[in-house]
């Protein structure tokens, strides 16, 4: 469990984030959603130390993680995993080195120890045939895929992801959202998520959190946000006539007044 | 101010590079990476400057020493002292900025951009001693050694440039090059040398570990960082010459 008490940070005369506070439970995807600009990165960079917030506390497992000095950090920082924007992958590396990397450094085990760990994570990720090539020579699907394999190559208890899905199709980011669903559940880990993508937000969040110009301005799950009344975030969320239109079908749909297909075609029409 | 900030910044990066390493062996293949891609790597151009400026020193010192009271072989003198003094440690060092220091600036700009560092530092590594540490040393080890390359180069062009164009033979070049010969010299070079070293690592590594933005900026702070180090080494050069060869 992850927990964020009154969090605050800015940067120079700005304030960024501003008095957040928030608990991502143990084996669930906690999704911190918002639009550009909101804060959600810079509370995710908070979260993981790569900034140090100004105010506020951020508790690993009652462990206090902005308490502790550089070494301490560090430490903690091992049971970290975190899958980057852009995936971050060492472009000098092959696939299998770069999954290696961090059993490379912090490990003892044998050659071929590390070898069947890598196998294992590569196959977990269902990329078995990509061990010798080069960042520069896959997918994008298969780089964020690859990220995933070195995060949690060494059972990480905390899994963070900053933009899973941007620049995947639609179809590739449903997979990515999968295994990062999966993973979550089989290795018990909490996974804090950060999105803007609607599909993720249905498809995996089972805690969200909604950044507002640096406030958290709502939280609940999945279904809940269906039939939640903040206008900020149903300005965001169904931010097209498309989804507005969508959202009151599934609310339809969930109140169960949509019995037949009869019934959703007139309902397109009056649309 | 500005020099200020940024002279704090760097000294705090220096002082950030001092931690226990993580894995010793990892550094260790580290350090022996650097050493083949800034060392080895730049063996090349080094050489081929060397021979060159070595040729040319030859060719127009002759060309200068017109009176017949100066024995030729004096040529051979002002070739190797110029070349040990001056050409091997502080040209050399001018080119290495340019091709290591933009190497290195790059290198780790586009990592800094491509958030590689922020993954090194989830993981829980000290960045600056992982990253620019292994740089630093590997510049400490190799430039002087490419360095005393360049002065073995650099006297042998010179030899050679003088038999070719009939200035003066082999033999009459080395009793010029044994003649009057001041070892502190090299001390002197090696000492310039190891200072270079330092400067055309460690500016560059400052500018691409600080690299805010995208490619552009990338670019923008390799410039940036060759012109502060070859300036550096100009200034460090001119200083080093005065307090040690009063």
């Amino acid at each position: 469990m992850i927990e964020v008490r009154n969090l605050r940070k800015g940067f120079g005369d700005r304030t960024v984030i501003s008095d957040v506070s928030a608990v991502m439970e143990t084996g669930k995807c906690n999704l911190i959603i918002g639009a550009s600009g909101s804060g959600k990165t810079v509370l995710m960079k908070c979260m993981v130390g790569l900034l140090d917030p100004d105010a506020g506390d951020i508790i690993y497992d009652n462990l206090r993680f902005t308490g502790m000095n550089t070494g301490e950090k560090k430490e903690m920082r091992r049971q970290i995993g975190m899958l980057f924007q852009g995936s971050a992958l060492f472009d000098s590396m092959t696939v299998e080195q770069n999954v290696m990397f961090p059993l490379d450094m912090f490990s003892n085990m044998t050659r071929g120890e590390k070898q069947k760990r890598v196998d294992e994570v590569l196959a977990r990720v269902q990329l078995v045939e990509a061990h010798r090539k080069f960042p520069a020579e896959i997918s994008g699907g298969m780089k964020k895929r690859v990220g995933i394999a070195r995060a949690i190559v060494l059972n990480p208890r905390y899994l963070f992801c900053d933009e899973p899905n941007s620049g995947l199709d639609p179809q590739t980011s449903l997979v990515i959202d999968k295994l990062i669903r999966e993973i979550t559940l089989e290795y018990n880990i909490t996974t804090v998520v950060n999105t803007h993508d609607m599909n993720s937000v249905m498809e995996m969040g089972d805690r969200i959190f909604y950044m507002y110009q640096g406030y958290k301005e709502w939280e609940g799950s999945n279904q809940e946000i269906i039939f939640s009344k903040n206008e900020k975030l149903n300005a965001f969320i169904f931010a097209s006539d498309f989804l507005r239109d969508a959202k009151d079908m599934r609310m339809l749909e969930l109140k169960g007044r949509i019995s037949d297909q009869r019934d959703m075609d007139s309902m397109l029409r009056e649309s | 101010m500005y020099f200020f900030r940024h002279f704090g910044s760097f000294i705090l990066m220096i002082r950030g590079m001092f931690s226990r390493p993580e894995n010793y062996r990892m550094y260790w293949k580290e350090l022996m990476h650097q050493c083949v891609e800034l060392g080895i790597g730049s063996l090349g151009i080094v050489s081929i400057i060397s021979v060159f400026i070595g040729a040319v020193s030859t060719v127009q010192t002759a060309y200068q020493l017109v009176s017949p009271l100066v024995p030729i072989s004096t040529i051979a003198q002002i070739v190797r002292d110029t070349v040990i003094l001056e050409f091997a440690p502080t040209l050399s060092c001018i080119v290495l900025a340019g091709v290591v220091g933009s190497k290195i600036a790059s290198e780790l700009g586009n990592m800094r951009v491509s958030e590689q560092i922020d993954a090194l530092e989830i993981m829980g590594i000290n960045t600056r001693a992982y990253l620019i540490m292994p740089k630093i040393v590997a510049c400490l080890i190799m430039i002087p050694l490419l360095v005393v390359i360049a002065m073995t180069v650099g006297i042998w062009g010179g030899r050679f440039a003088g038999q070719a164009a009939g200035i003066m033979s082999y033999e009459v070049f080395d009793r010029g090059l044994f003649k009057d010969f001041i070892a502190y010299n090299v001390t002197f070079a090696l000492t310039k040398a190891y200072t270079f070293a330092f400067i055309i690592s460690a500016i560059p590594a400052y500018y691409g570990y600080h690299v805010r933005g995208g490619a552009l900026e990338i670019g923008q702070s390799s410039t940036r960082a060759v012109v502060t180090s070859c300036v550096t080494v100009l200034l460090a050069d001119y200083i080093l010459a005065a307090l040690l060869l009063d």
